[in-house]
């Protein structure tokens, strides 16, 4: 463990305020809700990646004991959000989400086609293995390689001019065609899958004809109440979805998955409550996953390490019938100070389920392809890695033309350096040997962009001077609960003890979903606001009962407590401000969004990594020995929760770099790794100490609270420092992730 | 998964009866592989003989060899004083294999008889030799990063291309193979002995079947004699992550050393084979040696020779190869 930071004498970051639920396994996830008369449901899945289903035979898992309804496009119910379902079937449009149970055509293999519903889940396992399904075949596409003559400009992005994925280009081509030196090279990343250790999971009770509550594993309550609402035509407050705890997602639960509606709908068809929790193996094709894409990098600078150009070309894979567009090729616009800058982005769509956003969506991809050619550029040039970056630093952002709101890159180069040791590394591949391993180490630096949604949130004062701080956000792990009760503490000058915040349910005010980074700098706001007004009551309603508010000083609160100034000796408790008052509670419900300063200031949030790999001569297996991790992500609310934010980060990206590989065997169509023992991700042997530091400078021009998303960049650009170490150590250059042994030897 | 019914019988005898009489019944120990195999519908017995209350979950050492009971758990062993001192290679070979956690419930006879991880094996949907004779082998032109290299008999005869060309799983095996173990067994005709090297099979023929126990028969206990090895072994296992992954290879090496010699050596490899893959010609290529890198690196590729790679595991060659070099160096204690 790194003491070193943890002992940080300032630091007085409040441990989970949920730790003791969690570690005592008495918070409730998704599929442990009890609920009378519950149902089990299991899925079957189609075997075949392309084709239609021409029978079904569920005679004999009807006949099983307990055995409710086998369910399929032959017998479920309408979804009145859907369009009626055309005789013959026809393969939808491309952008239109996966119906499920809807006709009988096959878009991949993994595809739901059918599920058992019985009084057990056992009895539902076991009724399933008795489903026959057969089809009529047609030739699949899934091997992306075979099929890059296919791949094109998505249509989302030929529709709207101002795309952010549209091509684009700054400056003069000549100046990267003419550089002094150049390179150029091919990255590839393979599918790869979230598989948080907690199996999606959903409980669906219909409390009447047009009253829904699902208990689903999802990473936003809000969004996925208003998908039901309108698949199902019922108005918002028909539905609610509650997620209070949820056991790991990196973005798998981001959107309404079809697993989710079959559970619905089930349960409307059964007339009973119905969970469905999905195999190990149904995750791999279920939830989606970080797509195969493949990009080609082109570099110039001149002799002394001026960067002339950068050329980015990504392609990622998609499914047959949606695009899923993510900002692969995006960083090398704005990371770098290049006169010459282009970016081009195509999506070849396969016969595949859809991809969806992974920890660092796009970025994490890109910047293991853009950091990579960086540290060869820089192999080329003769120049230390991290000189070269400092070189080619951005002081504005290059593709906007605007001031940042606030960058402190440079410092983290400089912490991460100097707490790694950085000028101590021998530039010279394979030239550190330790214990008869090879030693290497590596950096990259990490961008994500700034992310803020307006943001609703509640505070209510109890009679007793505890507050309840509520907002439909999430908790997928960071510790949302507990960052928020800080930023309450704090505004409300009340020990954390007297906070209680609820999320995760979507009664609460409305709150954005988990995702891009985005809950401290919005929800944050939100309760930052809330507890700022609430306060202010507080203050107007203790001056009422006190001479010493009128000797026009300015009230402070601490303790619980509102004093007439910061020298006054004697406070007012806030439980005798509503006692005095005769309230019984005291609420208040504030939005908070962002406004002008969006097209004033560029915003991102910024780090890098620098790390140490040991790799074994003989047997290329590489080892992460040390990684420095350092963040500026302006103010940090709560370092002890940020930290491990951090800390999951790189073990993800060391998963992404050495591990992680979905296999298909394109025969089938079908992944071959669809289990903990064939999809390796990090166990705790891989992971080294990590050391996480970070600038804690608050962004003035972001938000109140000053602080940035740190999610994603706790992953972005670990891969391509763990690739640039393993150049180090070896002098191979892998440029196909994952590095495995059989690359190296 | 398919109901069945649980039987728990009180000795040995009552649960061979209940097995012989029973062709759909099976066995169950720690159930570390069972229990997941029954889940994915690739075993579905009828009934289920738990043999957990039976009285073999001894560990003794009489006259010249350790004997040790088919219940003694992989934790257990790893960790008994006689194994550690006599059979260090053993304990290594146990702690190189599955999780802490998997190694509480594991069984010795249970390890013996883990079935392949091969991905084809394990999914019903596609096809498999092992599980459905004649349907095909999928690996064979499919992903077969991690399958075998090493397909004819003990390095008699030339390459067969075999039906199945999963590798076994175990790293206990693989020692187990180096050190010369035997496998007592219990059956419908009373005990018998079987070598390590007679217990799995290869799987040019019948790949279905992972070892030679026949219809109702037991592993009761498995006996390492005494020997000279304990000063100088070394299990080596090459992997894609730390711990808790299956071998891309492993190597057995075992060296008895006097004066700077080489007197004797075994050696065998894991995840190259259907079976834990003897070298047998090792100790008259090391007999008399000094010991050197040069001369390893000669022995590597001396057994390498027999090796066929398929479309993507042609590294395990040369893997291999480094693999048996690095675990002599260490076994011999050379840098």
């Amino acid at each position: 463990m790194n003491r070193k930071s943890l002992d940080n004498p300032s630091d007085n970051s409040l441990s989970r305020v949920d730790g003791a639920v969690k570690v005592t396994g008495t918070a409730t996830y998704s599929a442990e809700y009890v609920v009378p008369e519950l149902a089990h449901a299991v899925l079957v899945t189609s075997t075949i990646a392309k084709g239609s289903i021409t029978a079904i035979e569920s005679q004999e898992a009807e006949a099983a004991p307990g055995v409710l309804a086998v369910i399929s496009h032959l017998n479920a119910i309408e979804v009145p959000g859907w369009p009626a379902r055309k005789q013959p079937a026809e393969r939808a449009p491309v952008g239109t989400a996966f119906r499920v149970f809807y006709d009988p055509l096959i878009y991949f293999d993994g595809q739901p086609v059918a599920m058992v519903v019985a009084g057990t889940r056992e009895q539902a396992v076991h009724a399933a293995s008795l489903v026959r399904v057969t089809y009529r075949k047609e030739i699949h596409q899934t091997h992306f390689e075979k099929n890059t003559s296919k791949a094109g400009i998505p249509l989302n992005v030929q529709r709207a001019k101002n795309s952010p994925f549209q091509d684009y280009a700054r400056g003069d081509a000549a100046a990267l065609t003419n550089a002094e030196v150049r390179i150029e090279a091919e990255y590839t990343i393979p599918t790869q899958h979230h598989q948080p250790l907690e199996p999606h999971a959903i409980i669906a009770v219909w409390e009447a004809d047009d009253k829904l509550t699902v208990y689903d594993k999802n990473q936003g309550v809000k969004s996925a109440q208003g998908q039901l609402a309108q698949a199902f035509k019922l108005p918002r407050e028909k539905v609610q979805v509650v997620a209070t705890y949820i056991g790991g997602a990196f973005g798998s639960g981001i959107r309404v998955w079809p697993h989710t509606m079959a559970a619905v709908m089930a349960a409307k068809q059964v007339k009973r409550p119905v969970k469905l929790v999905l195999g190990r193996e149904q995750m791999f094709t279920s939830v989606g996953y970080r797509p195969y894409t493949v990009q080609k990098l082109t570099l110039g600078a001149s002799k002394t390490g001026q960067l002339a150009g950068i050329m980015h070309e990504g392609t990622g894979q998609t499914s047959a019938y949606e695009e899923h567009l993510e900002r692969t090729v995006l960083a090398s616009r704005a990371l770098y100070a290049s006169a010459y800058a282009a970016t081009r982005y195509r999506l070849l769509p396969l016969d595949v389920n859809t991809p969806t956003w992974m920890r660092g969506p796009g970025d994490a991809t890109g910047m293991f392809a853009l950091e990579s050619a960086m540290d060869e550029l820089a192999f080329a040039l003769k120049m230390d890695p991290l000189e070269f970056r400092l070189k080619n630093y951005a002081e504005s952002d290059p593709e906007r033309n605007l001031p940042w709101s606030a960058k402190s890159l440079r410092e983290c180069y400089e912490l991460g350096a100097e707490k790694f040791g950085w000028k101590n590394r021998m530039q010279e591949p394979r030239s550190v040997k330790r214990g008869g391993m090879l030693l290497g180490s590596g950096m990259a630096s990490s961008l994500y962009g700034f992310h803020r949604h307006p943001s609703k949130a509640r505070a209510l004062m109890q009679a007793d001077g505890s507050v309840i701080v509520q907002s439909a956000t999430m908790d997928i792990g960071p510790g949302t609960g507990t960052a928020m009760t800080r930023i309450a503490a704090k505004v409300l000058g009340v020990n954390a003890k007297k906070i209680r915040f609820e999320l995760g349910h979507s009664a609460l005010p409305d709150a954005p979903g988990q995702n891009g980074s985005s809950t401290i700098p919005s929800v944050g706001s939100a309760v930052h606001v809330v507890c700022e007004a609430l306060k202010s009551k507080l203050v107007t309603l203790a001056g009422e009962m006190s001479e010493r508010f009128r000797s026009g000083g300015q009230p402070v609160v601490r303790n619980g407590q509102v004093f007439s100034s910061g020298e006054d000796k004697e406070g007012i408790n806030y439980s005798d401000i509503l006692k005095y008052h005769q309230l019984k509670e005291l609420e208040v419900t504030e939005e908070s969004k962002s406004g002008a300063e969006r097209d004033q200031y560029s915003m991102y949030s910024f780090g890098c990594h620098f790390v140490e790999v040991e790799v074994d001569p003989l047997t290329g297996e590489v080892r992460v020995t040390r990684v420095v991790t350092c963040a500026d992500v302006g103010t940090i609310i709560n370092y002890k929760t940020a930290r491990s934010q951090s800390i999951g980060g790189v073990v993800g990206g060391i998963g992404m770099a050495l591990m992680e590989h979905s296999a298909m065997d394109h025969r089938f169509g079908r992944y071959v790794t669809n289990d903990f023992a064939s999809y390796h991700i990090p166990v705790h042997a891989d992971v080294p100490p990590i050391e996480v530091y970070y600038i804690d400078k608050p962004d003035v021009h972001v938000n109140p609270i000053g602080s940035k998303g740190l999610g994603e960049i706790a992953i972005v650009g670990v891969a391509g420092a763990i690739a640039n170490a393993v150049f180090h150590a070896t002098g191979k250059r892998v440029r196909e992730l994952p590095i495995t042994p059989d690359k190296l030897i | 998964m398919k109901p069945f019914q649980y039987l728990r019988p009180k000795t040995v005898q009552e649960a061979v009866t209940m097995a012989t009489d029973n062709p759909e019944a099976q066995y169950i120990a720690g159930g570390t592989n069972l229990v997941d195999l029954m889940k994915r519908g690739i075993a579905s017995p009828s009934k289920l003989i738990d043999i957990n209350h039976l009285p073999l979950k001894k560990i003794e050492h009489r006259y010249d060899r350790l004997r040790i009971g088919a219940l003694v758990l992989n934790s257990d062993l790893a960790q008994h004083k006689a194994v550690l001192t006599r059979q260090p290679l053993l304990a290594q070979a146990l702690l190189a294999g599955a999780s802490g956690q998997l190694r509480n419930m594991a069984t010795v006879g249970g390890n013996l008889l883990q079935r392949t991880r091969c991905s084809y094996f394990y999914d019903l949907a596609l096809p498999c030799n092992k599980r459905k004779p004649g349907a095909g082998c999928g690996a064979e032109e499919g992903i077969n990063r991690t399958h075998a290299i090493f397909f004819a008999g003990n390095g008699f005869g030339g390459i067969e291309k075999s039906s199945c060309i999963a590798v076994h799983p175990s790293d206990m095996c693989v020692a187990l193979t180096a050190l010369e173990t035997t496998v007592v067994i219990n059956g419908p005709d009373g005990e018998r002995r079987v070598m390590m090297k007679d217990f799995h099979r290869l799987s040019t023929q019948q790949p279905e079947l992972d070892t030679n126990l026949g219809p109702g028969e037991l592993v009761t206990a498995i006996e390492v004699v005494d020997n000279a090895f304990a000063k100088h072994s070394h299990y080596l296992k090459v992997r894609d992550r730390a711990s808790y992954a299956f071998a891309l290879v492993s190597v057995a090496a075992a060296l008895q050393m006097d004066g700077g010699r080489i007197w004797d050596a075994r050696m065998a490899l894991g995840g190259v084979a259907h079976k834990p893959w003897r070298y047998w010609s090792i100790d008259l290529m090391l007999r008399g040696q000094v010991p050197s890198e040069k001369l390893f690196r000669e022995v590597a590729e001396h057994e390498m020779e027999g090796a066929k790679a398929t479309a993507q595991n042609a590294f395990k060659i040369k893997l291999a190869s480094n693999a048996m070099v690095a675990a002599l160096k260490t076994a011999a204690g050379i840098s």
